[in-house]
């Protein structure tokens, strides 16, 4: 298990003061100053050789995205944009950064903007946050007073400010140019890509756009060094991780671990198990709602990372898992999902405004076994239609949870079907041919 | 009741904050903040005066600021309750039971999801995922979230609003904020240096 002292998050929970003070007894804002002196160049190697990979889903190689943008400064002005539109159900961890440690986000802020050359960052924040959001706001105030950030930010000569943005309630608005769209005062719909945001993001400017975590982690790794971080986690999936885990645990909790973490003892040791213990485990959603649920099976000695989850054809996602036991009604379960994908669909790509209300429609009769058996080839080449069809990933991570549910349950949909037309005693496999 | 909608005094200052945010000419990256700000000062809602005022301040055609407004859920374009109720019904929180406290909620007060209360005083809408999935089930009313809610959690809360106290949000069952109930199984020995 992770040490405390070996954790980015102090404040996780908030059990100290999130003020300027507090986060300074922390360690946050040390040694800023000299940090900014070593030179962009140095940053970004150091985020290179830390192995840290983005913490908002894809998990591209942070140093690697902050490379892309130019060198130099150009007519046009660089920005950062911070991506905490955090709606993947299963995933509230920018959460509890942004209220309880928000300076590790302002001080990353502003190294991750100098690195790529950014005067200012737009911290974009999903409009529920509210209060988040008035404590980030508190934590960028505090900090232009002590001059950490603003014209001369620690004193480093570099001008840099920090502006927080709400959304207004759109998961889409969490796809990085649909957030660029919309905080150009758009609605949220994703940008064909390229040209990418490195070369024409916000205001047509480079942009990068990282998660919140992302971001906030970097002053740490800066500090601590790339070797302390990588020190953590198997090749390829290093450091820690902000993990978030609901539903049918004893104690549901946020907990930053070590990545590559087995997912049992993610369970066990901080949620305090599956409800009814380890035998009632039924599926783990492991990644937010976008990524294919894992039977009990795989559970048992799955590792939580990139590369792991990815050999069982799902993924890390966000690193929100929702644990679901046996009580629980699986196709109810992803027909909400399909629900919730059916209702954030920003409606330009027909594949998906059209294919996520079929794809919901046909699950909700599958609910009640209200459907034809090969309804369920149906329902998959839907999902096929969908998927790889689209401008984002929303298509994506609409068909991938439905896709993930009829590879491992298509007996118990088949079993509701036969039920409901009154064919019984019949093994479901055998039904279906 | 004619509509009409005017920033107050106090209002047009902070819209003039917030436009000051963006660089010059890309006033229209107000909008959501505007919108959010003009309906706070109409009841919770954007009316087409409120629609039109946002416009005309921020130099945008009004059909793009109600395209925006359209868009994003948190813009109410009707009249709400007092207390907006929003039910996470998203399947982390429905997994821990959301089903019951949004029954609990109908039965107490009432109405049904979508309709508001005869007084003016709640409105209950479903919503997608709160992102608080831990604390689920979740409702945010107004700003504040209320967690790991039950049906008799639920109905403490909008007893205490009706009676025109703040119960205290975030979690009804004495968690801390996202730790395990129970207590914080890390970050319990916590002692910084100053080195």
């Amino acid at each position: 298990m992770l040490q405390d002292k070996d954790r980015i998050f102090t404040n996780l929970y908030g059990l100290h003061d999130p003020s300027l003070d507090g986060a300074r007894i922390r360690g946050d804002w040390r040694d800023t100053k000299e940090i900014l002196a070593k030179g962009r160049d140095w940053i970004i190697e150091e985020m290179k050789s830390s192995g840290l990979r983005g913490r908002g889903g894809p998990g591209f190689p942070t140093g690697l995205k902050w490379s892309f943008m130019p060198k130099e400064i150009g007519d046009r002005p660089h920005y950062l944009v911070v991506n905490g539109d955090e709606s993947e159900p299963g995933t509230c961890k920018d959460r509890d950064i942004l209220r309880h440690d928000p300076h590790k986000l302002v001080e990353g802020c502003l190294l991750a903007g100098f690195a790529m050359n950014a005067h200012a960052a737009y911290i974009y924040i999903r409009g529920e946050f509210v209060n988040e959001a008035a404590a980030l706001q508190r934590a960028i105030d505090e900090a232009y007073s002590a001059g950490l950030v603003g014209p001369d930010a620690c004193g480093s000569g570099w001008a840099f400010d920090v502006y927080v943005h709400r959304g207004a309630g759109a998961y889409i608005c969490g796809e990085e140019t649909a957030l660029l769209e919309s905080l150009e005062g758009k609605k949220g719909q994703p940008r064909l890509k390229p040209p990418f945001p490195a070369m024409s993001g916000l205001y047509g400017c480079p942009t990068t756009v990282n998660n919140v975590e992302t971001i906030a982690v970097a002053p740490t790794i800066l500090r601590r060094g790339a070797d302390w971080f990588s020190s953590f986690g198997r090749e390829n999936n290093r450091g820690t991780k902000v993990f978030c885990i609901s539903g049918h645990v004893n104690n549901p909790c946020n907990v930053e671990e070590e990545m590559s973490i087995p997912l049992k003892e993610l369970i066990e040791k901080h949620a305090g198990g599956v409800r009814g213990g380890w035998d009632n485990l039924l599926a783990v959603i492991p990644g937010g709602s976008s990524t294919p649920m894992l039977p009990k099976h795989i559970c048992d000695d799955v590792l939580m990372d990139f590369d792991s989850l990815k050999e069982q054809q799902t993924g890390l996602g966000t690193a929100g898992l929702i644990v679901m036991d046996k009580s629980t009604d699986i196709v109810k379960a992803i027909a909400r999902l399909a629900y919730f994908y059916k209702h954030e669909s920003c409606g330009q790509c027909t594949p998906c405004r059209e294919g996520t209300g079929w794809m919901w429609r046909i699950l909700e009769r599958m609910v009640t076994g209200d459907a034809e058996i090969d309804e369920i080839d149906l329902l998959l080449d839907v999902s096929k239609q969908i998927e790889g069809h689209t401008i984002c990933a929303l298509g994506d991570g609409a068909a991938w949870p439905v896709q993930g549910l009829i590879r491992l349950f298509r007996g118990e949909i088949e079993h509701r079907i036969l039920k409901r037309k009154g064919v019984t005693g019949q093994p479901a496999a055998a039904a279906a041919e | 009741m004619s509509d009409t909608f005017e920033f107050s005094p106090e209002n047009l200052a902070t819209a003039q904050q917030i436009v000051a945010k963006y660089p010059e000419g890309r006033q229209a990256s107000a909008v959501l903040p505007l919108l959010d700000l003009a309906q706070r000062q109409n009841s919770g809602w954007a009316s087409d005066a409120v629609m039109d005022a946002v416009a005309r301040f921020l130099d945008m055609p009004r059909i793009r600021v109600v395209e925006v407004a359209s868009f994003y859920t948190m813009i109410s374009m009707k009249p709400v309750g007092k207390y907006l109720l929003q039910f996470c019904t998203t399947t982390p929180c429905w997994l821990r039971d959301s089903d019951a406290v949004l029954a609990a909620t109908e039965e107490h007060l009432g109405v049904r999801l979508g309709q508001t209360t005869d007084d003016g005083m709640f409105s209950l809408l479903e919503v997608e995922c709160l992102g608080a999935c831990v604390n689920a089930p979740i409702v945010q009313i107004n700003d504040d979230m209320y967690e790991d809610l039950t049906a008799d959690s639920i109905v403490s809360v909008l007893k205490a609003l009706k009676a025109g106290e703040t119960p205290p949000y975030g979690t009804q069952i004495g968690r801390q904020t996202s730790a395990p109930d129970g207590g914080a199984k890390v970050l319990n020995d916590m002692t910084f240096s100053e080195d």
